[in-house]
């Protein structure tokens, strides 16, 4: 499926849209954290929670639970919430 | 992985006061000084008499670095520890200097807790230490919440260090992110004693000052003689607030300590710490948050005193800046602050922001939140800035470069 990267992590993906598969947003970042070594740490913790800065979006609705279903025609967002300043 | 730009401009220093360099041997080895920022870091490399300063950076533009450090045993190894206002914290990772850098294939991370249980994530990686001069590679990492973390292999992976991570003793010591500094509670001032690589110190904000002789296998609290903030009784470890511990040393059974409640000495053996800035002039306080000791002389040692009273403005008491020196382990300071503006400055120095080289006579550094990097060259006689416009300054390390 494809998945639509924000810019503070193109570092790693060099892209701002990728493809990588899973049947739940967990699985989804591991696939990632494959292709990608390093991503997953960033946005997921080490209890497996979501940092608190980073919101996914599945079809446009946000996501916040990281075993949500998934099916290989979903689009998957990642975004930064505004933390400026 | 994340890219580091950069560019080098060269600097005479920011004021135009002219300053009378001491008779000594030129060094061989150049300064090199280490700039940790809230947006990213620099390095700044003097000629061979500290006078012009190459600025090089900057590096990790829009990152938090709360400490970056070069390795002593190498000369070329650079950690930088690394988060964003968005994403996870992380270790950077150079071995040439800062040209390339490699993210950490595993940073600082708590153990996963057992179901049912709510476990703690790192939220930065706030000090580093590399260990024992006999033990290349392996390097300690403090953490907030307070976290002790170990690498083996030069910063590439780290495991949690000892047990104190999840020791219930500890974990009731170390509190809540209400209980530590408004940007969390922080584990800092690693040290590893010179002589015996299983002896290591470290400091907890709050939560105290703790020794282990084995390895990390047993620890043993140090806060003895330590006072705390009026109303709460010094028998409970939490309470503690060590901002800075330094080891001497040319004596590393010396030890001098910026507390939240004073600046202290300790000789060990003796495991009690004696108050002695209650030396200090009484309408400047004894409140801080850097505390720099000599490389070569454990009498000597230097603070940056800050206005600790009502809310804890934490700025240069009435708006003028000053360091205070000791030359006799805290029975006497002396007020340094000859080229600081003279009213009007409010200048807060956070605990790693402040440091000194290894030469002689010694050149001291320290940064300010408001983006000024300012040295002496003679112990601290003459101060001068060397850089202004920053963003705010988090650490200042300074190292010894071929």
């Amino acid at each position: 499926m494809k998945v639509l990267i924000p810019s503070p992590l193109r570092s790693y993906t060099n892209a701002k849209e990728v493809e990588a598969n899973g049947a739940t947003l967990t699985e989804l970042l591991a696939d990632l954290d494959r292709q990608y070594p390093g991503l997953r740490f960033r946005v997921i913790d080490e209890q497996d929670r979501m940092r608190g800065h980073m919101r996914f979006f599945v079809n446009g609705e946000q996501a916040f639970d990281m075993m949500c279903s998934l099916r290989p025609t979903d689009a998957v967002q990642i975004v930064q919430a505004l933390s400026g300043g | 992985m994340a890219r580091a730009t950069r560019k080098s401009v060269t600097r005479k220093p920011a004021t135009t006061a002219r300053v009378k360099r001491p008779a000594h041997r030129r060094p061989t080895r150049r300064v090199l000084v280490l700039v940790a920022t809230r947006k990213g870091a620099w390095l700044l490399h003097a000629d061979a008499a500290r006078k012009t300063w190459r600025v090089d950076g900057p590096y990790f533009l829009g990152h938090i670095i709360n400490h970056m450090v070069l390795d002593p045993r190498d000369g070329r190894t650079l950690l930088a520890a690394a988060k964003t206002g968005h994403l996870g914290p992380t270790i950077f990772r150079s071995t040439d200097l800062g040209r390339t850098w490699k993210e950490a294939t595993r940073p600082p991370a708590f153990a996963k807790a057992p179901e049912g249980e709510k476990g703690r994530a790192v939220d930065h990686t706030f000090w580093l230490t590399p260990c024992h001069a006999n033990e290349p590679n392996a390097w300690y990492a403090g953490t907030s919440p307070q976290g002790l973390f170990r690498s083996n292999d030069g910063g590439v992976t780290w495991d949690p260090f000892s047990v104190i991570n999840d020791d219930p003793q500890f974990r009731a010591w170390m509190g809540s992110v209400q209980d530590g500094t408004p940007d969390g509670p922080k584990m800092h001032s690693i040290i590893v004693d010179p002589r015996d690589p299983a002896h290591l110190y470290f400091g907890m904000s709050g939560g105290g000052i703790h020794e282990t002789r084995d390895r990390g296998r047993t620890w043993t609290s140090l806060v003895q003689g330590m006072e705390v903030v009026e109303g709460f009784d010094a028998a409970n470890m939490a309470v503690h607030d060590p901002h800075c511990v330094r080891l001497c040393p040319s004596n590393p059974d010396r030890l001098y300590q910026q507390n939240h409640c004073g600046i202290y000495r300790i000789d060990r053996p003796s495991n009690e710490w004696t108050r002695i800035g209650k030396n200090m002039p009484k309408q400047v306080g004894d409140v801080g948050f850097p505390m720099v000791v000599h490389p070569r002389d454990a009498d000597t040692a230097w603070v940056l005193p800050m206005d600790g009273q009502t809310v804890w403005p934490r700025t240069s008491p009435e708006g003028k800046p000053s360091v205070y020196v000791t030359r006799n382990g805290g029975k006497r300071w002396q007020r340094l602050d000859a080229g600081f503006p003279k009213s009007q400055a409010w200048w807060t120095v956070k605990r790693q922001a402040m440091t000194s080289d290894a030469q002689n006579p010694v050149g001291l550094y320290f940064g300010t939140t408001g983006g000024e990097l300012w040295m002496s060259r003679d112990e601290g006689k003459r101060w001068t800035c060397i850089a202004r416009n920053l963003p705010e300054i988090y650490a200042v390390e300074a190292a010894e470069v071929h």
